[in-house]
């Protein structure tokens, strides 16, 4: 058992390492996390509309005048809101979304465990 | 003409039959006698009569009688015949006479393969489904009637839009619909046999065959959306967790741990508990999905028609299904506690329930990101996006036991705990970890996660590869399907980490160049067809030594007025080679996507191999 | 007496998730972007008519009503809204500037001499990333700015009644 905890917190601080990206990648995950406001559900990376094709040059200016993908992230969303953003920030809005199931994996690892108990 | 009055009559008729039905299947219930035959004739007629519509509805569209309102909208006299007849299903009235048509092939199937089972269980089920057939038929003639009509008759349709003029997009619907609709066989035998008690051994064989029909189609219904989506929105992606596609995903998770659940059953009796409610789950999964697409809710690129009121119908039909399914567990339901069914804490059943414990999770993951936006819309007017990181950062991390426990689990023996073969259970994991260390490092990505990830998945690759070699062919599909499955994890794994592009504006003879690839747009040359004007790219793309010709083309498309690109793509074993190209306004040049995409092609593969693994136990079980 | 207050709960957990189901019907799918910035963005764009960098410093700075209109010869509903500009230049209290967003030069030129010129400056926004600076992601959209704050926006056409709007507030 103390194995697995040992893992799983090895697990967990590097899961959160940063990635080791260069600017293309950069920008292709931020527009990647960027949701096209005149398309039905696309990213920017993804959308050739022409609101894309403009945010993705501005995003590349950004990059280049070196901004990190946090700051160009509240850029965007002063402008345009939190929809903007396919990764949900953590704030009291998101709790619940990302919280909840969190809470039904242990809530459910407790009922298997009971399970045994009883034996 | 006439075959809109036939078919509407139809509908009307066939509604009518539920009477009868309803009648003989009471009346035979209360009394003594054996199950009654006429139940199994109304049933065909009424069976009968919604073919008979959906053949009427077919040749309207064939014969392109725009005087349908349907086929007016959705149709068009240019459209090449193989794509009128798959018009009939590829709107909002048409899938649901499709729907219509399946729940009532299902319930006749049922009747003929039931036999052999108890009489009052039998009459059960055909009420409970009698009831979901009431509420789609009332939907249909109601609020989605196919054969309404248009005055004065237009000479010509509206068109169909041509992205969904594609093989794999025709088939995609009927084949899901034999799945989410074979899921309303299970609700409805499910709560049938709660109510008089008979969630036994017997009737977990019996349901078992229904529950594999339901998902080896599911699962390739998934996979040809999938396969549509990867060739035709010209992206190199084949899954975007968007909401529509969530909406197909939640009912397998469902369906696949149910279809665990009624092996332990039928094995060793017990959860029976957790049956019932996977299977009025899925079937309420499957209802929602019909919801959430047409009614307007979600703003994704697939979603059908927006209508609210059809949503509520469907709401309050979801709701009132919901409410007599719960209060048939509740009232008739009693739990096995009386023969105390004991499994020791490293038997098989103990890892079914971490199967099911972990898939609840992820099906609760894709749940909530799902329907969260629209309810916190609803409560506090934020309007926020759940999109791919949030379910990758929630799944990717509890996958890794998944997979783990899959690999283990197989191995173990019911009831005690026995677990065959240590020694290479534990020489395996230490390979597949070193292996995937390998391989990542190689490739200059050696994050921890990533390596765990893939030596999980390798780990069940060498587990389930190990076990084809043991001749026990008593678990061949199920080994097949678990295989399939690592195979399935391994190849996205790999075809997320090497994938490569190169999204870059180049002007007809232009050349585009860097360390790995050069890109040479060769010639645009111009096409007219049948339907629209094809303007074609003649690409050389060279990577170290190859060479490969590459040809993406857009379509101009007068009816209606679109411009689509179709991706050039080439497929072998290894890689995929992907190019599409787009116009930009204004200029004079064109964006050119370049992608390399590994292992799509083991994807799909993957896919066949796990319903492969469902259809072989499925005959398995006809041939004893 | 569990199961009772059991059911009893799950069906009412439903019963929330269907009213809330209800109301979501009623709500638009699409998304209106909401931002919070009032403050007016700080940028450099060129000018139509000299070619010359103008800093956005040097055009509202006066204590007057500003309007702000995003427009291309390319956007239809930019049309229909064109007159309603001309006309509304004729207020002394309001000074209308012109962004062009992604245009062919002079494709815009011919629009305007088409159909007249209510802008005492127009700039320039040949690949869109200033309209982005304002927050706006298509054509047409309309700024109306007070001493350097953005007092109303709006997306789409200008109607009639956006108009009497616009004069009601500048009065």
């Amino acid at each position: 058992m103390k194995i697995f905890k040992i893992i799983f917190i090895i697990l967990i601080i590097f899961y959160f390492s940063p990635l080791k990206a260069n600017e293309i990648e950069l920008q292709n995950k931020i527009t990647k996390n960027l949701r096209c406001l005149v398309c039905q559900g696309q990213s920017i990376y993804d959308s050739d509309s022409e609101f894309a094709i403009s945010l993705k040059l501005l995003v590349q200016n950004k990059i280049n005048q070196g901004w990190s993908d946090k700051q160009i992230y509240n850029f965007l969303t002063d402008k345009y809101g939190e929809w903007i953003l396919y990764d949900p920030k953590l704030n009291k809005n998101t709790y619940f979304l990302w919280f909840f199931p969190i809470l039904i994996l242990l809530f459910g690892g407790v009922i298997v465990l009971k399970k045994f108990n009883k034996h | 003409m006439i075959y809109s009055s036939i078919g509407y009559y139809a509908l009307i008729f066939g509604l009518s039959i539920s009477l009868p039905i309803f009648f003989f299947s009471i009346k035979n219930f209360r009394g003594n006698e054996i199950f009654d035959s006429k139940i199994i004739s109304f049933s065909f007629t009424q069976f009968l009569l919604v073919v008979v519509s959906f053949l009427c509805l077919i040749m309207s569209f064939v014969f392109s009688d725009f005087s349908n309102e349907t086929v007016f909208n959705n149709s068009h006299t240019t459209k090449p015949l193989f794509y009128k007849i798959s018009g009939t299903w590829g709107n909002h009235e048409g899938s649901l006479l499709l729907w219509l048509l399946v729940l009532n092939l299902f319930v006749f199937i049922f009747l003929l393969k039931s036999r052999n089972l108890p009489k009052k269980y039998r009459i059960l089920t055909v009420l409970f489904q009698q009831i979901i057939i009431i509420g789609f038929f009332i939907f249909l003639i109601d609020s989605s009637n196919p054969f309404n009509y248009v005055f004065p008759t237009p000479s010509e349709g509206l068109g169909l839009n041509p992205i969904l003029q594609d093989p794999a997009l025709a088939i995609h619907p009927p084949v899901l619909y034999l799945g989410y609709v074979g899921s309303s066989i299970i609700f409805s035998s499910a709560l049938a046999a709660t109510c008089i008690n008979f969630i036994t051994k017997t009737w977990a064989t019996h349901i078992k065959e229904w529950v594999l029909i339901s998902w080896i189609f599911l699962t390739l219904g998934i996979l040809l959306g999938s396969i549509w989506a990867y060739y035709e929105l010209g992206w190199g992606g084949f899954w975007f967790w968007d909401p529509v596609e969530n909406v197909s995903l939640m009912p397998w998770l469902a369906l696949t741990t149910l279809l665990h659940c009624v092996l332990v059953l039928e094995k060793r009796s017990t959860l029976t508990s957790w049956v019932i409610i996977l299977s009025i789950t899925t079937f309420t999964l499957s209802m929602c999905g019909t919801f959430l697409v047409r009614s307007g809710i979600l703003n994704s690129v697939h979603t059908f028609a927006n209508d609210p009121e059809r949503g509520l119908f469907i709401l309050s039909f979801l709701f009132l299904l919901l409410v007599i399914s719960l209060f048939i567990f509740f009232t008739f339901h009693k739990s096995d506690k009386r023969g105390i069914i004991s499994f020791s804490l490293f038997s098989k059943e103990t890892s079914i329930l971490i199967n099911n414990w972990l898939m609840m999770y992820f099906l609760s993951v894709v749940l909530i990101g799902t329907l969260y936006p629209i309810f916190l819309d609803v409560i506090s007017s934020e309007q926020i996006s759940v999109g791919p990181p949030f379910y990758h950062k929630l799944i990717i991390p509890i996958l890794i036991p998944f997979l783990i426990f899959m690999a283990i689990s197989t191995q173990l023996k019911w009831i005690k705990f026995e677990l065959d073969g240590k020694i290479y259970l534990i020489v395996f994991f230490v390979i597949s970890l070193i292996i995937s260390y390998f391989i990542l490092d190689n490739f200059g990505n050696n994050l921890l996660i990533n390596i765990v990830l893939i030596g999980s998945a390798f780990y069940l690759f060498l587990v389930t590869v190990r076990d084809f070699l043991k001749t026990k062919i008593q678990n061949f599909s199920q080994n097949l399907s678990h295989f399939g499955f690592s195979l399935l994890i391994l190849s996205i794994l790999f075809n997320n980490i090497f994938s490569s592009e190169i999204i870059t504006n180049l002007k007809v003879g232009e050349t585009f160049k860097n360390e790995k690839f050069e890109i040479e747009f060769r010639n645009l040359k111009k096409f007219e067809k049948q339907n629209y004007i094809s303007y074609k790219g003649y690409f050389l793309i060279k990577e170290n030594q190859t060479k490969e010709k590459l040809e993406p083309e857009l379509r101009v498309y007068n009816q209606p007025n679109i411009i689509t690109s179709e991706a050039d793509i080439k497929t072998t074993f290894l890689s995929d080679k992907f190019i599409t190209i787009n116009t930009v306004q204004n200029e004079e040049y064109f964006n050119v996507r370049y992608l390399v995409k590994p292992f799509m092609l083991w994807i799909w593969i993957s896919v066949i191999l796990i319903s492969l693994g469902g259809t072989i136990s499925l005959f398995k079980k006809k041939s004893l | 007496m569990k199961r009772r207050i059991i059911s009893l709960l799950i069906i009412s957990f439903f019963l929330f998730v269907f009213i809330i189901f209800y109301q979501s019907l009623n709500k638009s799918s699409f998304y209106k972007p909401k931002s919070k910035i009032k403050d007016i963005p700080q940028f450099v764009a060129k000018s139509l008519s000299s070619q010359e960098e103008i800093s956005s410093k040097k055009i509202f700075y006066e204590d007057k009503y500003y309007l702000l209109n995003i427009w291309a010869s390319w956007c239809v509903p930019c049309r229909d809204e064109h007159p309603i500009l001309v006309g509304l230049s004729k207020n002394k209290q309001l000074e209308i500037i012109g962004l062009n967003y992604k245009d062919n030069l002079s494709n815009a030129q011919k629009f305007l001499n088409e159909l007249g010129n209510p802008y005492r400056i127009i700039l320039i926004d040949k690949d869109g990333t200033k309209a982005i600076e304002w927050g706006a992601f298509g054509v047409p959209e309309t700024f109306l700015i007070f001493k350097n704050k953005i007092v109303k926006k709006f997306i789409g056409p200008l109607d009639q009644s956006l108009l009497n709007e616009i004069e009601q507030i500048i009065k």
